[in-house]
């Protein structure tokens, strides 16, 4: 994805900031490989399910609040549509307004133009490190390693970024990075890690979250102070007014975005609404679904240049990165509509169990599922197995603020995936499992073979069994793989359609050789 | 073709399909006001609700006192303040025995992270969410103002609260026209970083103090 990027594999080794887990994302193992790695570690799944149920208990009981609810939500999904179908328009409107109001526009068509549109904008400000707010944009491309290698340290101060950061870890959530981790880990590493980059932690320090914050805050305020150059992402980019708005909580964005001279703003192209007063709608949705809050403590609006306050060196660039890719998806593109505000992760059973690591991906949870694939292609083998870490339980759905069908948009990457296995030239069990069957089933004679033979095997086996048995337990290889998560049941003695032929030449009666006590099937002409 | 001209290229081409469709309706009616009995007393409850103190006076007359008041209680010994701000509750507060700095010329940062406390009014207020939004005009001064000192004592006329988001926005519109940058300020700073538990303070002013007027 990122070929300026050098990654750096030992935590030992000459660098300006902690070194994230080697490798690359996209390589990462399959889900259901990575899935069970997460599953292995119970103080992951125990963390998980306290942050999780806390937090959906919160947004529930703020949603219940307003009334319009569903009325806000229909009119978002209808804001973000209506602003996809024009986006070339609206991109244009915000870019002449950021003009105007004095901001330099770059665009990047992918993750190494960002990163060295960002790389070179931080280098000609003079610096040699620079102080972040938390973006979900700037992790897909992996700024922080671009800037890393061409010798600028880029500090993250979101709380929970910071605490990733320090912990040579990847971020496990979009709105709480760090959700994997409890109070005890946290404390051990701000003692471990703190003093090596900055302010240390103070002399006995507790895993009490109150103090753990003020070591974080004492930490970081050196850096605010002394910082030349900012980046930022964006949660929304008004048109009409070439306005950019970040949502936060901590103040910490206030921090980047009012304190240092240059600020750099890396704002995907999805993230445009036509006018100021599509916000009302947004500021209403946001803060409740994400944080279960009726506002976040702040918002930062600001339209390009401010004389005399803040940045006077103001950049916004604006990334593709295949965004445009799954905008020419006529299902995959409501995936488009996503305000990152993470109410989908949170009611999610699967990642409720596995933690956003098992994703390969900086999107976890079923917005990953969908966006992930779309936005990277689906050539590498993670990408191809996320469409299917879903149980297609719709939850998500009811807690978008945005209304994106994720079961519509999971089944048609399904479809992708199986297609791109069967236009791959390799074997695959499943495909030619799926070939044999739908050779049998093609025809009526075979179809009715089938039948037969099925019925064959279950009367024996039920004979055999003494009809107590109603599932196989282990199947042989190659079946092994398929068998051991799932219960396969012992054919019905009579297959289905010989039982309805029965019944309905025999109307009213209990079909002729079926005792209840044997019928597997409810007939109900 | 340049990065920019590609983008566009791409998004035309990918969105022929709709475009070609209905226009899409957006069913919402702009600005109108949430349905309640007393704003302002909503606006001191969801202010309060975020741990923040709340005391509402009668009259501006009354302003410069509850001002000391609250700083004093606060332990404030320093305080800035912007241009635009009333000079009587200035005089009160050094009365009071409080160094005051005008931020005219402006501070510096470091000066700025020393200084106990500021006092600024506020553009409008948001009964719903608890939310005061600083338009930082006159009164309100620049933004970093408002985020280095530990508390932030802000001054509302009844007025200038609505009922939510919507009027707001609406109430907003000039100053982001003329390009102002908006903070809105829900509470102190706070994090639920760690096992989701809310603290209260993190990098922005830890203490927030607020004064409706009216």
């Amino acid at each position: 994805m990122n070929a300026t990027t050098t990654r750096v594999t030992s935590r030992d080794a000459a660098r300006l900031t902690p070194a994230p887990p080697p490798g690359l994302l996209e390589d990462s193992p399959v889900f259901p490989i990575a899935a069970k790695r997460e599953l292995a570690n119970s103080q992951l799944r125990n963390n998980l399910a306290r942050a999780t149920e806390t937090i959906r208990t919160k947004r529930a009981i703020r949603v219940a609040e307003v009334p319009r609810w569903e009325d806000l939500r229909t009119a978002a999904e209808a804001i973000k549509n209506a602003t996809l179908r024009h986006l070339d328009d609206y991109l244009l409107q915000a870019e002449a307004n950021l003009i105007k109001a004095g901001a330099h526009v770059h665009w990047a068509r992918d993750a190494a133009q960002a990163d060295q549109i960002v790389v070179d904008l931080v280098k000609a400000s003079g610096v040699d490190e620079i102080v972040k707010v938390k973006s979900m944009v700037t992790q897909e491309i992996e700024m922080n390693e671009a800037l890393e290698a061409a010798g600028v340290a880029a500090w993250e101060t979101d709380l929970a970024e910071l605490i990733v950061q320090l912990g040579h870890d990847r971020p496990s959530h979009v709105l709480v990075p760090a959700i994997h981790r409890n109070r005890a880990e946290i404390r051990d590493i701000f003692v471990e890690e703190m003093g090596r980059y900055g302010t240390p932690a103070p002399d006995g320090l507790t895993d009490d979250p109150a103090e753990l914050t003020a070591a974080a805050r004492q930490h970081l305020r050196d850096k605010f102070l002394r910082a030349r150059t900012s980046t930022s992402g964006g949660n929304f980019l008004v048109a009409d007014t070439g306005t950019l708005v970040v949502v936060e909580s901590e103040g910490n964005g206030r921090m980047c975005v009012t304190l240092p001279d240059t600020l750099i703003s890396v704002v995907g192209i999805e993230k445009v609404v036509p006018t100021f007063e599509d916000l009302e709608v947004f500021m209403q949705l946001l803060p409740r679904s994400s944080t279960g809050e009726r506002m976040n403590p702040y918002t930062s609006m600001w339209t390009g240049v401010t004389p005399g306050d803040g940045p006077q060196n103001v950049h916004v660039v604006l990334v593709d990165n295949g965004r445009t890719k799954a905008l020419a998806d006529p299902i995959g593109r409501q995936a488009l509509r996503c305000i990152r505000c993470s109410a989908c992760m949170n009611v999610c059973p699967i990642y409720g169990h596995v933690g956003g690591h098992a994703y390969g991906s900086v999107y976890p949870g079923p917005i990953g599922i969908i966006l992930t694939p779309q936005l990277r292609g689906m050539s590498a083998p993670v990408d191809r197995s996320l469409p299917y870490a879903s149980t297609l339980c719709g939850a998500c759905v009811d807690v978008c603020p945005v209304k994106i069908n994720f079961p519509e948009v999971i089944v048609h990457l399904r479809h992708k995936a199986a297609d791109l296995k069967k236009a791959d030239r390799r074997p695959h069990m499943e495909t030619l499992v799926m070939g044999v069957v739908g050779w049998l089933f093609g025809r009526e004679s075979r179809y009715t073979w089938v039948t037969t033979a099925s019925g064959l095997v279950g009367r024996v086996l039920k004979a055999g069994l003494d009809g107590r048995q109603k599932f196989f337990g282990w199947l042989p290889w190659p079946a092994t793989r398929w068998s051991q998560a799932r219960d396969l049941p012992i054919p019905a003695s009579q297959p289905f359609r010989r039982q309805w032929k029965k019944r309905s030449s025999s109307p009213g009666r209990t079909p002729e050789g079926l005792s209840s006590h044997d019928r597997d099937t409810e007939v109900r002409p | 073709m340049n990065a920019r001209d590609e983008i566009l290229r791409r998004i035309r081409a990918g969105v022929k399909d709709v475009r070609r469709g209905a226009p899409v309706d957006v069913p919402w009616r702009y600005g109108q006001p949430t349905p309640m009995v007393d704003v302002v007393g909503r606006f001191v409850e969801r202010v309060e609700d975020y741990k923040a103190r709340v005391e509402r006076v009668a009259t501006p007359d009354d302003v410069p006192a509850m001002v000391v008041t609250v700083l004093a209680d606060a332990g404030v010994t320093s305080v800035v303040v912007p241009t635009g701000v009333e000079d009587t509750w200035r005089q009160a507060v050094a009365a009071a025995g409080m160094r005051v700095v005008v931020d005219d010329p402006p501070v510096g940062k470091a000066e700025l992270n020393e200084i106990g406390a500021v006092v600024t009014t506020a553009s409008v207020g948001v009964a719903e969410t608890g939310t005061l939004v600083l338009s930082h005009g006159p009164g309100q001064g620049r933004r970093v103002l408002t985020l280095l000192p530990d508390v932030h004592a802000c001054v509302i006329r009844a007025d200038d609260v609505v009922s939510d988001v919507p009027e707001a926005i609406a109430r907003l519109r000039p100053a982001i026209d003329e390009r102002r940058p908006l903070t809105w300020i829900s509470g102190g700073s706070a994090t639920s970083d760690i096992e989701l538990a809310r603290v209260e303070g993190v990098h922005g002013p830890r203490t927030l103090l607020v004064i409706v007027v009216g």
